[in-house]
């Protein structure tokens, strides 16, 4: 490498193939217990549905499988090696206690259908924590049941159809900003909505105006995110809601970045009706290499009739248990409860925290994305120069004179010993480089990343090529994604 | 806070880097009409130990040190210990999703290894990352059948998950999705003469679930001819990934739509579990939901990506395939661990004690009650009928520390007092006899009780 980088130095890791190429007949990391019943005639019992054969299912030792994720483990980036910048993506510690908790036998072991008077200690934590979020939203009602943020928001947006029904039609538009995440028109096309674009102003927020033309009758909800994903806090938040209600409709917050909110403002006091949160991003439980997520729904007053079953109430005896008789509801979204394990580290999160806490965290991130802009402006292009809360979004315009565009920087980072950060999102910032820090980011780290980002700014100026052909410490380099997707390999095959 | 890494100092010395006066500054761009200005009123900041603590006491109010017959579309399996050991890695645990490929190799593999893994105990062709979870992988196979075929409607089995089935029901609703359901015979088995004129011209597919809701087998076979026939695809949903030990995959399936929380994943109160579709190769374009491809380096080397993301919604957007954005790969990662684990003959050897328990309990439950739905195979689940009202015979249990079977009386009156009780590896001989004994207590009361109401009627008349 042209330059050291002080943030990392390259070492030996193991190689690694697939396990199926480890196999052989008679290795076993199972041991069952003696059987304590008769044994069975499988063929008697099951006839033509027995199954004879589980094919090229592996034969491995249990030191082998240990060796094997641990290995292939070393070839990830995570937070624990850290900084993370996803933009968006808000990837903050995972405390460790969470996971302690969460697997707490009575917690791990609960089944959904126990009978209710021995789950009162997950009806205790399902309750808790929707107080809190109510509490933290400053909405009126929650539901949990959501598995992630996509899939709250086709909760939310269910609630929003079922709603205007109520009211006499389900109105045909959903309208959604050109910055919004990919899942926003995605979700209203699933609830058999038409997505109507609207147009960012030139600081990077909703056109109030173009909103007040577009606003009609036919216009069941607007999906806004806030703080937008450029980072921006949308000013006129309130004259937006006051557009949304006149004509009768209902404005959705994608909580994607509320934790850019969390005990300075709430969106319930900002004029939103419901929104979605994601517990893996603010509420900092594991993104785990790509979920599971958790996206409940908070809402207001008028929307609680329709809210997914059940929901927990407090019996007359002051016992909790789950309320199943609600005519109006949507129905369900998933079954059982949601995805239970992470209301059980959000709510650890959340009094590892406490209020004060939970505010300095806030003003910690948008404290680390001010402190990035600062450090990067003028090195990059910076498209809005509107204030930044949590994230910042640079573009590529000044190193695209040379060749090297935003995924080429990042690839480059990588050597940097740093994960990219988000690259061409939002889609109004052609060559975006997204960058958000999260509170969990110490000053050297950051100064780090600066250096690192400044160094590749050189780079481009100096050796374009040595930028384009990055990276080139990591085991694979680019990887031909073409090639993948024209002729799919999905699965392993055994030699011919 | 413990989690914050700045000093005063740090804090102090950025915002002067920044030009910011006091924090406050950074948050002038909310209208302050709307800033909260006190403490949200969530509890105080605690210690560890206290964190700790307060979770003990609701793991012990959770039914913590009770033996469990429940089943029902969740399953309590043992999990051997190193799934936890190697999913508590940082790399697997606090990484995202594997978008840069370069530094995601670890997670890419692990995926494409459960990828291969699914295809072979399914006998499908390819197979996804994962969904959310069996009953949102249901409903997704269904919506995408209705693409593959061009057709609206859809026919359900009364015999799914019945969650699943309302899951499926809010889905539908919005996408224009007739919904149809064809009740099950004395064997718990589909009516094939129901399913035959249940099925017309607009029906994009039939959904099944195998073993079903009450651990039946299904007749895979005449199922899928009935729907091939008139040109509907069938879509099986399989609730206890365990079975696949023992009993044959439903390869005449077009689509599986499967749960695998069994592969060693804890019961967690309802979540989080594994989804996973699973279908051929020429529908891998209508999938929803992510999928790891092998392909190779700059120098020729394997490596695997993240690929066909043109039919997902950061790509597509309102024409996406779903809205499904993560899918549960931590989760994923546990199920690849587990079938690793048990493997090739493991895994037979695991559905057969759950074949032989449930075998045994059903046998000993039939001398005092009625074990109904004979006559078809069943994997490690049984109803059982009894003249007492199962949720009255569970409170009795639970006073032996002993979770009875599921009352199936909210979602199948028709049952009457049936309750389904479910055996796996976990249940010992010992839990399963002191329960056919409370039981038959429980029978023999009820029925002295039923012949004494008898006899004051015939004295009476």
């Amino acid at each position: 490498m042209k330059h050291a980088t002080p943030k990392a130095t390259q070492h030996i890791n193991q190689n690694e193939g697939l396990i199926f190429e480890k196999s052989s007949a008679g290795k076993a990391a199972w041991k069952l217990p003696p059987l304590d019943v008769p044994e069975v005639d499988t063929k008697e019992l099951l006839g033509l549905s027995e199954r004879k054969d589980l094919g090229q299912m592996p034969e491995v030792s249990e030191i082998e499988i240990i060796r094997h994720f641990t290995r292939l483990s070393t070839w990830n980036y995570a937070i624990d090696l850290g900084m993370y910048p996803l933009g968006s993506c808000t990837m903050k510690y995972n405390p460790r206690v969470n996971e302690v908790v969460s697997r707490l036998d009575g917690l791990a072991n609960g089944h959904p259908y126990q009978p209710e008077k021995i789950s009162q200690g997950a009806l205790r934590i399902l309750q808790t924590l929707s107080e809190c979020l109510i509490e933290i939203t400053g909405m009126d009602a929650i539901t949990l049941q959501p598995a992630a943020g996509a899939h709250g928001e086709l909760t939310g947006l269910l609630m929003v159809r079922a709603y205007h029904e109520s009211k006499g039609a389900p109105r045909k538009k959903i309208l959604i900003p050109d910055s919004a995440h990919g899942t926003n028109p995605a979700t209203a096309a699933m609830v058999g909505y038409a997505v109507e674009n609207l147009k960012s102003n030139a600081r990077g927020m909703v056109d109030v105006a173009a909103l007040a033309s577009q606003m009609n009758e036919d216009v069941a909800a607007l999906m806004l995110t806030n703080p937008n994903t450029l980072g921006v806090f949308e000013q006129e938040i309130y004259k937006i809601a006051e557009i949304m209600h006149a004509k009768g409709g209902l404005l959705y917050m994608d909580g994607a970045n509320m934790n850019a909110l969390v005990g300075k403002v709430r969106p319930g006091d900002f004029g939103v009706d419901l929104m979605h949160l994601n517990l893996h991003k603010t509420f900092s439980t594991p993104h785990g290499g790509g979920g599971p997520g958790s996206g409940p729904v908070a809402i207001k007053k008028m929307l609680q009739p329709f809210l997914p079953t059940p929901v927990v109430i407090t019996k007359p005896d002051g016992s909790l248990g789950f309320d199943y008789n609600r005519p109006q509801s949507v129905g369900r979204v998933r079954a059982f409860y949601g995805n239970f394990g992470m209301f059980v580290r959000a709510l650890a999160y959340t009094l590892a925290n406490g209020p004060d806490g939970l505010r300095q965290t806030t003003e910690d991130a948008v404290l680390n994305a001010n402190y990035i802009r600062k450090g990067l402006e003028g090195v990059y292009d910076l498209p809005y120069s509107t204030p930044t809360m949590h994230e910042v979004v640079f573009s590529d315009k000044l190193q695209a004179k040379k060749g090297v565009k935003t995924m080429d920087i990042a690839k480059r980072l990588i050597d940097y010993g740093f994960h990219p950060y988000t690259t061409a999102f939002p889609l109004i910032v052609p060559g975006a480089l997204m960058i958000e820090p999260t509170e969990s980011e110490p000053k050297e780290e950051l100064d780090l990343f600066i250096d690192a980002m400044k160094s590749i700014a050189q780079e481009v100026e100096e050796d374009p090529q040595m930028v384009l052909d990055a990276p080139h410490t990591t085991r694979v380099s680019r990887l031909d994604e073409v090639a993948a997707a024209r002729k799919p390999v999905l699965r392993w095959k055994p030699a011919q | 806070m413990r989690y914050l890494p700045k000093s005063p100092a740090d804090r102090e010395a950025m915002l002067k880097a920044i030009g910011a006066r006091s924090i406050d500054d950074l948050f002038a761009p909310i209208p302050a009409e709307y800033r909260l200005n006190r403490d949200l009123k969530v509890p105080r900041q605690m210690a560890e130990s206290e964190i700790v603590d307060w979770f003990r006491e609701r793991s012990r109010e959770n039914g913590d040190g009770y033996a469990t017959f429940l089943g029902a579309g969740a399953y309590y399996h043992y999990r051997p210990v190193i799934i936890d050991s190697l999913i508590s890695r940082g790399e697997f645990l606090t990484a995202y999703t594997p978008y840069q490929a370069e530094i995601s190799q670890g997670t890419l593999q692990s995926i494409f290894e459960f990828q291969t893994m699914i295809c072979e105990l399914t006998g499908m062709e390819v197979a996804n990352a994962s969904m959310y979870d069996g009953s949102t992988a249901a409903a997704e196979a269904v919506m995408m059948a209705a693409r593959l075929t061009g057709r609206d409607s859809v026919v359900i089995a009364r015999s799914v998950h019945p969650e699943y089935r309302e899951v499926l029901a809010t889905y539908a609703h919005h996408q224009g999705m007739p919904l149809s359901t064809v009740p099950f015979t004395d064997n718990a088995r589909l009516d094939l003469n129901q399913l035959d004129k249940s099925i017309t011209t607009d029906t994009a597919c039939v959904l099944i679930q195998s073993p079903n809701f009450f651990g039946t087998i299904e007749d895979i076979n005449a199922i899928a001819e009935i729907a091939h026939q008139r040109g509907a695809m069938l879509v099986v949903s399989i609730a206890e990934a365990v079975s696949l030990g023992i009993v044959e995959p439903p390869r005449q399936a077009d689509i599986i739509a499967m749960e695998a929380q069994s592969f060693g994943v804890p019961l967690g109160f309802g979540g989080p579990y594994c989804g996973v579709i699973a279908t051929r190769e020429q529908y891998v374009r209508q999938m929803p939901g992510r999928l790891v491809g092998q392909t190779t380096d700059r120098n020729g080397k394997r490596g695997f990506v993240l690929t066909l993301a043109t039919r997902e919604q950061h790509i597509r957007r309102e024409r996406a395939t779903s809205n499904i954005c993560t899918n549960q790969a931590l989760i994923a990662l546990m199920a690849n661990i587990f079938m690793t684990i048990y493997g090739k003959v493991g895994l037979r050897e695991l559905a057969k004690q759950n074949l032989a328990k449930a075998a045994y309990a059903a046998q000993q439950f039939g001398k005092y009650a009625k074990v109904l739905f004979s006559g078809a195979p069943r994997f490690n689940e049984f109803a059982l009928q009894t003249s007492e009202d199962p949720y009255a015979i569970n409170n009795q249990l639970l006073e032996h520390k002993i979770v009875g079977g599921f009352p199936l009386k909210k979602f199948y009156p028709e049952l009457g007092n049936t309750a389904l009780w479910c055996c796996t590896e976990m249940t010992t001989r010992a839990s399963i006899d002191t329960a056919v004994r409370l039981v038959a207590e429980s029978e023999s009361s009820a029925q002295s009780a039923k012949s004494a109401v008898q006899d004051v009627q015939e004295v009476v008349r």
